[in-house]
């Protein structure tokens, strides 16, 4: 069986599958759509779970590695693989796809084949980017992510649809660009130093940069990284993004689409440009900004009177929280940083579930048009009482054991700012009480709410494994935590030897800008 | 550090991988804490959780059915206090100096960082858990009888089965952080509990309120944490405070933020200045809520954390003079606001308050044992009469409802009024006399009059509060007490004596049709409470006062938990003198206190009887000072507009002025630049992504020309 199960070719299929599902669901007649981009998703989280077991712990390396070249004269090859930092992300995907997938059954109602193709070829996106291993791959993958995105809110989205998906592009095209630039300039210099072209991972990791170089190589990646974290002051795409989009779409940005942005400061930004990394003012830049996105964005939040744009101006803090861990350059913050990118998958997913299960009985995201739900949807009221607490970061729930982490860890090396970060959690309270209260509680005043039916049995799956992850990852977050270690350790380690042993001067060959 | 030194650690080790831990895995060991070893430890936690899971199954699966949940609702809680009792009389057999530590599995772990879910069992938190699971059995059958109209039952139970299960894990966690889980888990009961009635808004709005408020104290909790993680290397309690004296200079500038920060989440939880306007809100939950979380259990967790930790409070005399200070400042505010006051659930809670500050005077000055002390006899008196003002209130509403209607208090009711309001009560002796002699005897007890708990126990920390050298706290606490008698009489006299109001002035005819005791399910819990508030004072007999053989019982209990704290106390000159800061021993000042006590009462009684009550519906605003009290010094107030309504402005400024106005002003006019470009060289394109993509190649042409 487990000879079966040969990691080599998973990886591979976990990328094709999705596009093969895709191609399917553009042929089938449109009433199977649905059905055949279920079945592809529900395999393909099937086919991903024993990543889970087979995943060796000790191994700070990449695992199933493997390495195909594709475009021999440039360097480029197919090469994929995963370790600590990629193996949660990758299931976080699979497990996320399936119910977004559910998640618009009722929601989408016209061209469901287009629709259901989108949501399988961004997955063939989403998972390429986790696993590539040579940068031109991922940076296909990368682009690739964003035009299903584009179309997803741009056809099946809201009023405004086509206002947040230019701006959506724009944004990300803007930050692309640049790392694009950067990426290419890297294989240059490899190719200065070696005389080959190169795009691999481990070739362009291993290359001793100047400080200077490191600088403005890491501005090329890190704007691309912050428009997608996002991170403040880049953040403003988000809120009309996640309005705008249809349920699954708000579920995979915040679920998946959000975490590549730290994802590439992890992959890229720390491990390839050390000493620019840990440069005290990039460090507390980042940090503050970070902070800022913590206080911030839970401050618009509290005021925000639609349900969804509260909960996407919730992600920029949550994931400001995540920075911090990074950027803190801790094993308690990076493996709380880690691992709070899934709880905030997990709850963020589960909020915009909620807010669009709302929204297909009532048409309205507007809490005010809410108000004592409770009364008419129990199971439903449970379900976001649960959720919000879990994302306020209560003990007991997956929030918490990440936000502890991450400020824990990101304490022993900037005290101040853990310090005010962690006024976070009040705030966190500020804008989630006030919104579940008149949700759900208060009196149910409005005669239009009276006849609101409770989740259906389609909805309570859809939510089950949700709230089972947050109370599990809660009270049992071991065997999560620990699959990260190795990879992060060695990460952190990798990030201090180097810095340190970056050359002092200027080597003449390396222009700090890029190419000539 | 040396943890050799200490018992649990041993027992860490031992205990690891033992799940479940019952009798298992910790036999064998060497070392201290012999002859001690917990009985299924875990029983104690997964009896109320289990109850609270049936309990929250029901409220979706039979709700009209009340027999589930009237059975495992108290079941669950005297199953876990079965247990606990076991526990208790094993450790009372044994000799343990140290703590026991169970590991149930490991939690979180990531680097250097190890936190297991491991339970402690000490003197302090067995005493603990036999409060909690003892007081709150009672109340677990009270609320049988005071809920059984209500149609959230079930959901009622869930929600108190679920507190104590928390407020258990708060008790027994051996460290920081799995303390915090139990430390917000009652905060999101307390929350869920005051809200039970959530479609009044006022009574959602109390049960955020209280929510928010906990919260940040709960951010200095979470800091205060950081500091010791950085200071000591791990978050449990057994290696920190046996390195504290090493690693921790005294009166230092890290030992004393360490401890304020702890107090910051103390005067939250605990609802101590300036942390304390939540409480009295929170009484908008059903009364045996306000009795079980907000008086006898979750609100003195504060004390609890500071008695938990009392080396690292003993080793900075700022965090203790300010902890004491505090204590005896809301003491004392807190009772002059209860004078005022006609809801007589804002009485309680404000005695509440007060009675906390108490208790933070005691752990403030170093009289650790007597702080616990008064938390115990407290959770016996002021359930009681928590339990007795619910059925009161229980009593009043079903004589307006005509017997025939839902739950009780606070609903108000259009024909008649407030329930809770003590103006349309008086008189009810006549008809609740049970209730009546268990208030009175409870009052007594919280008024201190000897030989009832209260006395043994309040008697103590004014005592300790002149002895340990902190003059003007003791005038406080002197002062305290006084009104104390007071506002307790007063509530008394308006509730029980006098003439009845209920139905009006002179409608005592439809009064005795209507109003009648509560079933014996509600008053007997107040019988058993009221024997314990009589008794419950004699766990700690003082030495000047030898009546009874229990002399210094409690304190010799908890001596082993307490002993390093006073002992660094003592060896920075922190010892007590027996005498009071103006002359005269422990046993006159005794003498003294009583005296005030029962002459307070009894002036008290004599003063308002005579006097004619208006009813609610007759009620004259106060005047001068008074009104002040009444208004309750204006605290709600003053947060609203120095603290709410500036940072909602603030947050409404970042949201239309810098997020919609200047960032997004920016990324449109970029756009707009953008979409010229595209224009240009869409020309001959349709469609609007094709557009956008070649402005996205036209724009990346010219970075890369930027740039080369």
């Amino acid at each position: 069986m487990m000879a079966l199960y040969d990691g080599h070719w998973i990886l591979t299929a976990l990328v094709l599958l999705p596009l093969v599902g895709g191609a399917a669901c553009l042929v089938v007649p449109e009433a199977r759509a649905k059905t055949v981009a279920l079945a592809t998703t529900l395999v393909l989280f099937a086919l991903s779970l024993p990543l889970f077991w087979t995943f060796d712990t000790a191994e700070p390396g990449f695992q199933n590695l493997v390495s195909i070249p594709w475009i021999e004269a440039w360097g480029i090859s197919y090469a994929v693989g995963l370790d600590g930092i990629s193996i949660l992300m990758i299931l976080l995907t699979t497990f996320t796809m399936p119910l977004a997938v559910a998640g618009s059954f009722s929601y989408i109602r016209r061209r469901e084949r287009a629709f259901y193709a989108m949501l399988l070829f961004l997955t063939t996106g989403m998972i390429g980017v986790f696993v590539a291993l040579d940068l031109f791959l991922f940076y296909v993958f990368w682009e690739i992510m964003l035009i299903p995105m584009y179309f997803l809110i741009g056809v099946w989205g809201g009023e405004r649809r086509i206002y947040s998906a230019v701006k959506f592009f724009l944004y990300t095209a803007v930050g692309s660009l640049l790392m694009l630039v950067a990426i290419v300039t890297l294989a240059w210099i490899f190719q200065d130093g070696s005389g080959a072209w190169s795009f691999a991972y481990e070739d362009l990791v291993s290359l001793e940069l100047a400080r200077r170089a490191q600088l403005w190589l890491f501005a090329g990646f890190a704007l691309a990284f912050a428009i997608k974290v996002p991170l403040f002051p880049f953040h403003t795409w988000l809120p009309d993004a996640h309005v705008e989009a249809p349920t699954a779409g708000s579920v995979i940005l915040a679920g998946v689409l959000l975490k590549m942005g730290v994802y590439g400061f992890l992959r890229f930004g720390l491990p390839f440009f050390p000493a620019a990394a840990t440069d005290p003012v990039v460090v507390n830049a980042m940090l503050v900004l970070g902070l800022i996105g913590i206080l911030y964005a839970a401050w618009v939040a509290a005021v925000q009177p639609d349900a969804k744009k509260l909960i996407a101006y919730t992600s920029v803090a949550h994931l400001g929280f995540v920075v911090l861990g990074v950027f803190g350059l801790t094993t308690q913050g990076i493996e709380g940083g880690i691992l709070q990118m899934v709880n905030h998958g997990i709850s963020t997913g589960a909020l915009f579930l909620l807010i669009g299960m709302l929204y297909e009985r009532r048409h309205s995201r507007e809490i005010a048009d809410f108000g004592g739900i409770a009364k008419v949807m129990p199971v439903f009221a449970f379900a976001l009482v649960v959720v919000a607490l879990s994302s306020v970061g209560l003990p007991g729930t997956n929030g918490f054991v990440g936000e502890f982490l991450i400020l824990v860890g990101t304490f022993r090396t900037h005290p101040w700012i853990a310090a005010i970060a962690t006024t976070g959690v009040i705030f966190a309270a500020c804008y989630m009480l006030p919104m579940v209260q008149r949700v759900l509680f208060n009196r149910l005043d409005r005669e239009e709410n009276r006849t609101l039916t409770d989740v259906n049995r389609r909805e309570r799956l859809i939510l089950a494994p949700l709230l089972a992850l947050i109370l599990l990852i809660g009270v049992w977050p071991g065997p999560f935590l620990n699959r990260t270690r190795a990879s992060v350790e060695a990460l952190i380690e990798h990030v201090e030897a180097r810095s340190a042993s970056v050359p002092a001067a200027e080597p003449p060959s390396v222009d700090a800008g890029g190419g000539e | 550090m040396s943890l050799g030194a200490v018992s649990g650690a041993g027992a860490l080790s031992a205990g690891v991988g033992a799940w479940p831990a019952g009798a298992a895995a910790l036999a064998g060991q060497e070392g201290a804490g012999a002859g001690f070893h917990p009985v299924f430890p875990w029983l104690i936690l997964a009896l109320p959780l289990l109850g609270a899971a049936v309990n929250g199954l029901g409220a979706f699966l039979w709700r009209d059915d009340k027999r589930i949940p009237s059975i495992v609702g108290p079941a669950a809680l005297l199953g876990s206090f079965a247990v606990v009792l076991v526990n208790f009389i094993g450790m009372s057999g044994a000799e343990l100096h140290g703590a026991e530590v169970v590991r149930l599995w490991s939690w979180i772990v990531s680097g250097d960082l190890s936190i297991g879910v491991d339970l402690q069992f000490d003197q302090l938190s067995m005493l603990m858990c036999m409060i909690v699971t003892g007081v709150g059995s009672l109340i677990h059958i009270y609320s049988v009888g005071y809920m059984r109209d209500d149609p959230g039952y079930s959901r009622y139970f869930s929600y108190l089965n679920l507190f104590v299960f928390f407020m258990l894990v708060l008790v027994l966690g051996a460290s920081f952080p799995l303390m915090f889980v139990g430390w917000e888990g009652v905060g999101l009961c307390s929350y869920l509990l005051i809200g039970f009635w959530y479609e009044n808004r006022e009574y959602a709005n109390a049960g955020k309120k209280a929510f928010i408020m906990n919260r940040i104290g709960d951010a200095g909790f979470l800091v205060a944490m950081f500091l010791v993680f950085v200071a000591f290397g791990t978050l449990d309690f057994v290696p920190v405070l046996a390195a504290a004296e090493g690693t921790l200079p005294y009166g230092g500038a890290l030992v004393t933020g360490i401890t304020l920060l702890l107090f910051l989440g103390c005067t939250g939880k605990s609802a101590q200045i300036p942390l304390h306007t939540w409480l009295p809100d929170a009484m908008a939950g059903p009364t045996p809520v306000s009795a079980l979380i907000h008086a006898a259990t979750m609100v003195t967790a504060g004390v609890y954390l500071i008695a938990r930790t009392s080396v690292l409070f003993a080793l900075s005399p700022v965090s203790q003079g300010v902890v004491a200070a505090v204590g005896a400042g809301t003491a004392l505010f807190a009772a002059s606001i209860a004078i005022r006051q006609y809801d007589i659930k804002k009485v309680l809670a404000y005695s509440t308050i007060s009675q906390l500050g108490y208790m933070f005077l005691a752990v403030g000055v170093g009289a650790f044992t007597a702080g616990v002390f008064h938390l115990m006899t407290h959770a016996f008196f002021k359930a009681l009469l928590f339990l007795g003002a619910g059925a009161v209130i229980h009593a009043v509403h079903h004589a307006w409802a005509h017997g025939d209607d839902g739950h009780g208090d606070g609903h108000g009711d259009a024909h008649h009024g407030d329930p809770n309001d003590m103006r349309n009560h008086g008189g009810l002796r006549k008809f609740m006399p049970r209730t009546f002699v268990f208030m009175w005897v409870a009052t007594l007890a919280i008024a201190g009059v000897p030989p009832l708990a209260g006395f043994f126990s309040k008697d103590e920390i004014i005592w300790y509060s002149g002895a340990y050298g902190y003059p003007i706290l003791w005038g406080v606490a002197l002062a305290t007490a006084l009104l104390t008698a007071v506002y307790m009489a007063r509530l008394m006299v308006l509730t029980f004596h006098g003439g009845n109001r209920t139905f009006g002035h002179g409608g005592d005819a439809e009064a005795g049709r209507r109003l009648h005791e509560v079933p014996a399910v509600m008053w007997a819990p107040l019988a058993v409470l009221a024997v314990l508030s009589v008794v419950g004072g004699w766990a700690n007999i003082p030495e000047a006062l030898p009546l009874l053989p229990t002399v210094e019982w409690l304190h010799h209990w908890l001596e082993p938990v307490f002993a390093p704290a006073i002992a660094v106390k003592e060896a920075h000159g922190f010892a007590p003198e027996y005498r009071s800061p103006v002359g005269g021993g422990e046993a006159f000042w005794a003498g003294i206190s009583a005296g005030i006590a029962i002459a307070a009462v009894i002036w008290t009684v004599r003063a308002l009887s005579p006097k004619p009550v208006p009813t609610e519906a007759e009620a004259v605003a106060p005047t001068g000072f008074a009104r002040v009290l009444h208004d309750k010094w204006y605290v709600d107030e003053l947060y609203d507009r120095a603290i709410v309504r500036p940072s909602l402005a603030l947050w409404r400024a970042c949201w239309r002025i810098v997020d919609a106005g200047i960032i997004d002003g920016a990324v449109n006019g970029a756009g707009r630049a953008a979409r010229l470009l595209g224009w240009a060289g869409g020309q001959l394109q349709t469609g609007r992504v094709t557009t956008y993509l070649v402005a996205f190649m036209l724009g990346a042409l010219l970075v890369l020309g930027v740039l080369s």
